[in-house]
């Protein structure tokens, strides 16, 4: 044999960047970073605003872009109380300045900016959101307008926006997404993503099962004991189908009578009372011998009207999903091969042959898919080509790929109704449900629209009349001007809701059960009893949430909250609605 | 300044010497869920200030513990961690700055949060918890734990619970615990010896199965088993005697060299310097967002704890960020037979011509058990002990015996290990 000389690659430690986010590019590496890296951040804070920090202060030390803070307020006692990043000498100092000097501190490599204004004014001229990749807005804002203006806005661009509160023990956000938002890199659990399409073997795979069990019981201990356990199951496929009409076992208990056959076949006459690649093939026999089958996500995905009518305007995502559906269709519903091949007991050689033979297979799979993408680009027109990683990418992940479908987020206004349209249905039997944290989100649009009210008192009275406005702005008008906010909470507009969308078209979900009724009530009151401060410990675990999302946003990796999530910080509990 | 209606101002009159914060909103006013009993105002307020607490670890989870617990009102906050800062820690020790790479993180972090936040002490401790005694402990009226090993854990859980003196009910110290790894977590109360403790729980928390000494002996086949096997052959081969310091790029380099020397004679691709360092050094990802999140839970938990203002955690949250955001929370039971805080012996099924040594290996690879350096004794003799180093030499010859030659079938054998101060007792059944 011919002597290979192997040039060892140059020796280089990792970078000081390397260094430093070594613990997250495990996670979301280099491609993911970058993203991060690319993202301007805007952040229209109110209130205490604590939770619009420690969001920016989980994103500043991964090390996004740049972020500006739209806040006109200066620091007060009560701030210093509960943010972190203020000190003492704060006191009095526009606030957003203050905080961004301490932010800075965290991370230096990070741009960031603050804006005297408030948003309300900000709102007046929303086409500044353009330059900004992502919105956090911290309600409640003033009134519903300013609200309903910047989500109208991002909506429009295209810009992925979050509406965060945070009051006592509770918190909430709503994700605004593009109307369409796809996700490939979805890092699904390992063990669920391994497909070895041991149902629907080809031509290599087969050469290579036969050189190894040709001579099965002639082989000796050593080398039966490390026959890789994949072809073992090949194997002894090949035999129960002989005697089964040539199908593979298709149901539990035939694969219970196929297990046993497996079992069978591992020798028994030494120390160990058996021999693990026996063990390992027969503990493999139920995941591995599903026919093919494609998840809901890639299911909806397939089914979509973009994916089966490809225009020039087309995203990449959809000409490479319609060039993967129709693989699937060639292919009596096969997709193409990850390649990826789990460990097993095995000599190294026959292992590192079969994992070749898997990626060899991968490899031809993605030529074929990308074949079908090349010519989908030159049938509509379209320029310039989609990248290979891209289409290699989607082809890995093509089981676990998932669209969300953003919606935009609801504002709940003094004078109007929000429109509930199809989810009224969805939503008014879990307002029912014992338990449920739906009424959690109900009460944070109580208090949005209390705010509205407020709001809306405070434009009709007259600035001169101090005492009253100062009894607004601490949340209890004692004159009875507005009611406190369980009363508030109590009047019409919660209490009695049609659900009835054929006659009312924009009905509240109502609370048919007295126990609904109590629990929006009590936190209503729990909301109340906050008197509009936030608790440090909710803002931050709020902000550790919505950093996670905003991440996954920005890198396009993992799977994202479709579109609310809420925190009840008494009962340590989240739940997720889509609404 | 806002002026306050006239009925705030009532609730306040008592409480007008000290600076007002929103916590005070929390706790000068009853809510639906606090116990009816429970009175708010300033005896709650002073009771939350005179709390003495510990935080072990500031690390990724130790500084936002810190940072939430000064901002919840504690105002007598203690810390330890052994560690010495690096500049891996930036990218979430938000307490510490490239300047201070070297330094004590205990030391550094509670320097940072006392100049941030008025009228907090915050007293570090560079060194370990072994170093410190019962009477230590007792001073404290919880302990708030932000670490990443799991024998420190066990430690100060077994610690707790023996510390627990029926008639004495200030005996009693809440644990509470967090833990990370990537976008999931869990926070967790534990009220020793009342509910279920962490040993208790130590089989949801079951250790990655090692790869065995012949695969990476004779038949690699993945990058890692390469790595391990420069780790655990070549190092002991060629540089005996030397001890091995993960922290040290040199040792870091040889170690990779090695595996990528071996990687290509059995022609595995893979074998990178960053996946060297994570598999010796067995690093967990770790972020910023979810410590923020696992460590304001176990902070809102000990807050609750120590004013009553609400309802507290019973007993568990786990957090899982990677698909969406899920928390499942939960109690979880009380182990009669848990080897801390349970006194039956656990019944444990056995292959009786298991050697010795057979047996001790599988003790470190069970969930529920996972000792390295166990010393085992039958209800008569001393089966295998791994100090003092005469007792060793003298029972090694055990370690090759079958389990039948030591013990009979139904006997109590107890199992200890010097890393923990936790003795197990298990009931050996002699089976297949
Ligand atoms: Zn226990």
């Amino acid at each position: 044999m011919a002597e290979t000389i192997i040039t060892p690659p140059i020796l280089q430690g990792p970078t000081a960047k390397e260094k430093k986010y070594d613990r997250q590019l495990r996670l979301w590496a280099a491609n993911g970073q970058a993203a991060l890296e690319n993202a301007k951040v805007l952040l229209l804070n109110s209130g205490s605003g604590v939770v619009g920090v420690e969001i920016l202060k989980n994103l500043i030390l991964p090390g996004v872009g740049s972020f500006t803070i739209v806040d006109e307020t200066n620091v007060s006692e009560l701030d210093l109380g509960v943010n972190f990043f203020l000190e003492e000498s704060s006191l009095g100092k526009w606030r957003a300045e203050e905080t961004c000097k301490f932010l800075q501190e965290l991370n230096p490599e990070v741009k960031i900016n603050a804006l005297k204004e408030s948003i309300d004014v900000f709102a007046d001229n929303p086409s500044r959101l353009e330059q900004y990749s992502l919105i956090l807005l911290v309600g409640p804002t003033t009134n519903a307008r300013v609200l309903e203006k910047i989500c109208e806005y991002a909506d429009k661009s295209s810009i992925p926006l979050f509406y965060i509160h945070c009051q006592g023990f509770f918190s909430h956000f709503s994700v605004q997404l593009p109307a369409q938002f796809p996700i490939v890199d979805t890092h699904p659990d390992p063990a669920s993503t391994q497909d070895l399409r041991l149902l629907n073997p080809w031509p290599e795979l087969l050469e290579f099962l036969e050189t190894k069990t040709r001579n099965l019981d002639s082989l000796s201990d050593h080398d039966h004991g490390h026959i890789p356990y994949l072809l073992i199951l090949l194997h002894f496929l090949n035999i129960w189908k002989a005697s089964h009409d040539a199908q593979a076992p298709a149901n539990y208990f035939e694969k219970k009578e196929f297990k046993a056959l497996v079992e069978s076949g591992a020798r028994t006459n030494n120390s160990e009372g058996g021999e693990e690649n026996f063990d390992e093939a027969a503990a493999a026999v139920l995941k591995s011998l599903n026919p093919p089958s494609i998840s809901s996500g890639l299911r909806q995905v397939f089914e979509a009207d973009d994916c089966q009518n490809i225009k020039s305007t087309s995203a990449n995502f959809w000409i490479i999903a319609n060039a993967i559906r129709n693989f699937h269709t060639s292919h009596n519903g096969i997709l193409p091969l990850p390649g990826a091949l789990p460990d097993m007991k095995a000599q190294s050689s026959d292992y590192i042959q079969l994992q070749n033979i898997y990626k060899a297979k991968a490899r031809s799979d993605l030529a074929e898919v990308t074949r079908t993408v090349r010519s989908s680009e030159q049938e509509v027109g379209r320029n310039p080509p989609i990248e290979q990683a891209e289409i290699e990418a989607f082809c890995k992940g093509a089981q676990f790929v998932k669209m969300i479908h953003g919606r935009p987020i609801r504002v709940a206004k003094c004078t109007a109704e929000i429109d509930w349209n199809d989810r009224a249905k969805v939503l008014s039997p879990e307002l029912q449900t014992p338990d449920s944290l739906l009424p959690l989100y109900f009460a944070f649009l109580a208090l949005d629209r209390y705010q509205d009210d407020i709001d809306r008192i405070q434009k009709v009275r007259k600035p001169a009349d101090d005492e009253q406005l100062n009894d607004i702005m601490a949340g209890r008008v004692v004159s009875g001007a507005v009611p406190p906010l369980p009363m508030f909470a109590e009047s019409a507009h919660f209490s009695t809701p049609t659900i009835d969308p054929e006659h009312d078209p924009k009905p509240w979900p109502r609370f048919d059960t007295p126990e609904a009724r109590t629990t929006f009530d009590n936190v209503v009151k729990e909301l109340d009893r906050a008197d509009r401060g936030e608790l440090h410990n909710i803002a931050a675990l709020t902000g550790g949430m919505v950093a996670q999302e905003v991440i996954k946003v920005i890198t396009k990796q993992y799977v994202l909250v479709d579109n609310t999530c809420v925190f009840d910080g008494i009962a340590s509990k989240t739940a997720v609605f889509n609404i | 300044m806002v002026k306050l209606p006239a009925f705030l101002r009532t609730i306040r009159q008592d409480i007008d010497k000290l600076p007002r914060t929103y916590l005070d909103n929390i706790l000068t006013k009853p809510g639906p869920a606090s116990d009816p009993d429970w009175i708010p105002g300033l005896e709650t307020i002073s009771a939350l200030e005179s709390s003495k607490v510990l935080v072990i670890g500031a690390g990724g989870l130790g500084c936002e513990i810190l940072k939430n617990l000064a901002l919840s009102g504690f105002k007598d906050i203690h810390v330890i961690d052994m560690d010495t800062i690096d500049v891996s820690n930036l990218n979430r020790q938000f307490l510490f700055r490239e300047a201070d790479v070297g330094k004590s993180k205990a030391e550094v972090a509670a320097a940072f949060v006392e100049k941030r936040v008025k009228g907090v002490k915050i007293t570090p401790y560079n060194g370990k918890i072994q170093d410190k005694d019962e009477e230590y402990y007792m001073q404290f009226k919880m302990v708030i734990c932000g670490l990443d090993s799991i024998e420190a854990r066990r430690w100060i859980n077994a610690t707790l619970v023996d510390m627990v003196d029926m008639e004495d009910p200030e005996s009693l110290k809440p644990l509470i615990d967090g833990g990370t790894e990537g976008f999931k977590g869990q926070a967790r109360v534990i009220l020793p010896t009342m509910n279920s403790c962490i040993e208790c729980q130590l089989d949801m928390h079951a250790p990655r199965a090692a790869v065995p000494l012949c695969t990476l002996a004779t038949i690699p086949r993945q990058p890692s088993h390469c790595i391990e096997w420069a780790h655990i052959i070549a190092w002991e081969e060629h540089r005996k005697g030397e001890v091995l310091d993960t922290d040290d790029p040199e040792h870091i380099t040889w170690l990779y060299q090695r595996a990528l020397a071996r990687a290509q004679e059995f022609k595995i691709p893979g074998v990178t310097y960053s996946l060297t360092q994570g598999v010796v050094k067995n690093i967990i990802p770790a972020i910023a967002s979810t410590n923020a999140i696992i460590a304001a839970s176990c902070c809102s938990e000990a807050f609750k704890i120590a004013t009553s203002c609400n309802p507290f955690l019973q007993n568990y949250m786990m957090y899982s960020g990677d698909e969406g955001v899920y928390t499942y929370t939960f109690e979880t039971e009380r182990k009669e037979d848990c080897p801390v805080c349970g006194n039956l012996a656990r019944n444990l099924t056995v292959n009786p011509n298991m050697t010795l040594q057979e047996f001790i290996d599988n003790l470190g690879e069970r969930a529920e058990a996972q000792l390295k350096k166990p010393t085992l004794r039958s209800e008569e003799k001393s089966l295998y002990s791994q100090f003092p180093q005469s007792l060793r030499e003298q029972t090694a010859p055990n370690l090759s015996k079958k389990l039948s030659e030591l013990v009979v079938d139904g006997e109590e054998i107890g199992v200890s290990d010097p890393a923990f101060t936790i003795a197990f007792k298990y009931k050996l059944i002699f089976g297949s």
